[in-house]
């Protein structure tokens, strides 16, 4: 078995629970669909209390950047070989249209390129029930190494 | 509308909106500059281990603040929407108030470039930077 896919199969497993890890992704009523090498799709159901302005009912926009970080750093776990821990550099989104009120909002983050410090992503947030976009997003996540990790040397990044 | 009615108007919608209460987030402001703060809340976790702040939550917050600061300073009636935003992720955010000002770039005829700034117990160790697009037309009018 590959090392990606053990951690593929201890992220599946965890799939369910591994939100319960994160209080702000439960806040938000996050939750994760499905999982392969490099991609991860996740969803959330509209609610009342993710509604910027209760006349229009449409959901923040911080809400698609939550959803969209998060799979963002699960895709990039899910691209590596060695299980290391992620943190976002940065994060671009672009707003296609606002979320409808009412509709459950889906995305999907895919690792397209990682290097021995930096991984890359593009991420998508959509109405499944429309096929709509709602917003596109690419975003750089650091690698770091756990502490007390031993593996191979480091060497500077080219 | 007169800078006090836009205050006015503001403070309304930061009151009323859900999200913003999900969220925490207060502002305090003082005739045409706001910073934004966000008291730290275990749900604003986003990762027990390291006892960090989400980067969504973090973002959420540079997003209203950069909004707010926007709307303040504009002549329009309706909020601003966002276009796009890139947020700077700088240091992780530890389990503390976070605190947020804007600073607008350019205000446009249609749109405005704002940029934020994010940070904790120290202001010249920034937690993250946001740099955003704003429509600030009506909604239904053509552009």
């Amino acid at each position: 078995m590959s090392d990606n896919q053990k951690i593929l199969d201890t992220m599946r497993e965890n799939m369910v629970n591994v939100i319960s890890l994160v209080p702000w992704a439960q806040e938000i009523g996050m939750q994760v669909s499905s999982i392969e090498r490099g991609k991860v799709s996740g969803q959330l159901v509209w609610s009342e209390h993710l509604v910027a302005d209760p006349a229009t009912g449409i959901v923040h926009g911080g809400v698609i950047t939550s959803l969209l970080d998060n799979l963002g750093g699960m895709a990039v776990v899910s691209a590596l070989d060695n299980f290391r821990t992620t943190a976002t550099l940065d994060l671009r989104i672009d707003y296609m249209r606002p979320a409808a009120k009412g509709l459950d909002i889906a995305a999907t983050a895919e690792c397209y390129h990682v290097t021995k410090t930096v991984a890359f992503i593009n991420a998508r947030a959509f109405h499944p029930a429309t096929d709509k976009i709602i917003a596109s997003a690419s975003g750089a996540f650091a690698l770091n190494t756990p502490k007390g990790w031993t593996g191979s040397k480091r060497t500077a990044a080219t | 509308m007169t800078e006090p009615d836009r205050r006015a108007k503001l403070t309304r919608f930061l009151a009323a909106s859900p999200f913003v209460k999900t969220l925490g987030m207060a502002c305090d402001i003082k005739g045409d500059e706001m910073t934004a703060i966000l008291p730290f809340d275990e749900k604003l976790i986003g990762s027990t281990a390291l006892r960090a702040l989400h980067g969504g939550a973090i973002g959420s917050f540079l997003e209203l603040t950069a909004m707010s600061q926007v709307y303040l300073l504009s002549e329009i009636d309706t909020l601003p929407r966002p276009i796009n935003l890139t947020i700077d992720y700088l240091r992780s955010a530890r389990a503390e108030p976070l605190y947020a000002r804007a600073q607008i770039t350019k205000m446009g005829r249609r749109i405005a470039n704002v940029r934020c700034e994010a940070w904790q117990s120290h202001r010249d160790k920034p937690v993250a930077s946001l740099h955003a697009h704003f429509l600030i037309t009506a909604p239904d009018t053509p552009s």
